[in-house]
């Protein structure tokens, strides 16, 4: 059997054809660019300086590691645990990329420059195509849009955040784990991940008291390697 | 170097490092079907521990405060199906409003 490991279905695409690629790329990179200030905020209110979300959402380019890493930070982890956490969270975009490569065709430099751009979006419209030609032009349409509009959003929603004296009494504390939240909601399909995401809850709660902040995130990776272990 | 920028690094490499991994080794080495259930399911125990101590815990204690009705306003617009950018400002917004008022 052919490896199908694909997106979570969070995009309300439907099969599209010809030139609508483009028009439907660009309708999805503005929307989920528009997120990049929710990120932009969560980084400053972790103590993260402007510079240094910026640079994260230019370099790590994607979404769930950047939250993950300012997060596990902001509630006072380590470095290790922090990069461990938005690491194991970003290899999923390795297995996009198998996907991809053999589409995209692409060496050197712009093998590169794909690989930056291998993330959910650009891998979920491109799968969403009826042809491999819509499928590239919706990989690099929607790879490249997001990238921008992420990126101008995350520095709109990090001076923003640096404007506030309280982030508490603007919301910004509630702003990550809500976003979490939507991180996590189109990944839910089938009994056992919702076992796993209840007992990963429980399971990291129950360690805050006793280990130190970050641990009890990257510990729940163990939870998943055994529930995935068998069929 | 500040823990800020070895997180913001570090994070980079890692992610830019499976990234091009993915595009350089040959399909069938990720092929086999524990690595591609395994990996299904980390985003998932990741993101849910994630969600637990962002919003119930204050450094080593369990706390409940107005974090929960920012996240159970998230929920619950995430299950009215309303986009991502409504439900996640909409929680910064409700949880403001229980801060301010308590």
């Amino acid at each position: 059997m052919k490896p199908t490991y694909s997106p979570p279905r969070a995009f309300g695409l439907g099969q599209n054809t010809g030139v609508s690629v483009k028009r439907d790329s660009l309708s999805l990179s503005f929307a989920v660019g528009v997120y990049g200030a929710a990120f932009g905020a969560a980084s400053v209110a972790a103590h993260f300086s402007v510079l240094q979300t910026c640079a994260i959402s230019l370099l790590t380019f994607s979404g769930a590691s950047q939250f993950a890493a300012v997060g596990v930070v902001g509630a006072g982890g380590g470095a290790f645990s922090a990069i461990a956490t938005g690491a194991l969270l970003g290899t999923r975009n390795g297995l996009y990329a198998v996907r991809m490569a053999p589409l995209l065709k692409v060496r050197g430099a712009k093998r590169i420059v794909a690989a930056q751009i291998t993330i959910d979006e650009s891998t979920g419209v491109a799968l969403a195509q009826n042809n491999e030609k819509d499928s590239r032009t919706g990989f690099w349409w929607t790879g490249f849009g997001v990238f921008i509009f992420w990126n101008i959003f995350t520095l709109i929603g990090a001076v923003s955040a640096g404007l506030l004296k309280d982030p508490a009494a603007y919301g910004l504390d509630a702003l990550v784990p809500a976003a979490f939240v939507g991180l996590v909601w189109p990944r839910l399909s089938g009994k056992r991940s919702y076992y796993l995401a209840a007992f990963a809850f429980v399971f990291a709660l129950s360690l805050v008291p006793f280990v130190p902040a970050g641990i009890p995130i990257i510990s729940t990776a163990l939870l998943a390697i055994l529930m995935g272990w068998r069929a | 170097m500040s823990i800020y920028w070895i997180t913001a690094l570090g994070t980079s490499t890692a992610c830019f490092l499976f990234k091009y991994l993915g595009h350089s080794v040959p399909e069938s080495w990720l092929a086999h079907p524990r690595v591609q259930r395994i990996n299904v399911l980390i985003p998932v125990a990741l993101l849910s521990a994630l969600v637990a101590v962002q919003a119930f815990t204050d450094k080593t204690k369990l706390v409940v405060d107005h974090r929960m009705a920012g996240v159970s306003f998230a929920v619950a617009a995430f299950v009215a199906k309303l986009p991502f950018p409504v439900a996640v400002f909409g929680a910064a917004i409700v949880s403001a409003l229980v801060y301010r008022l308590s």
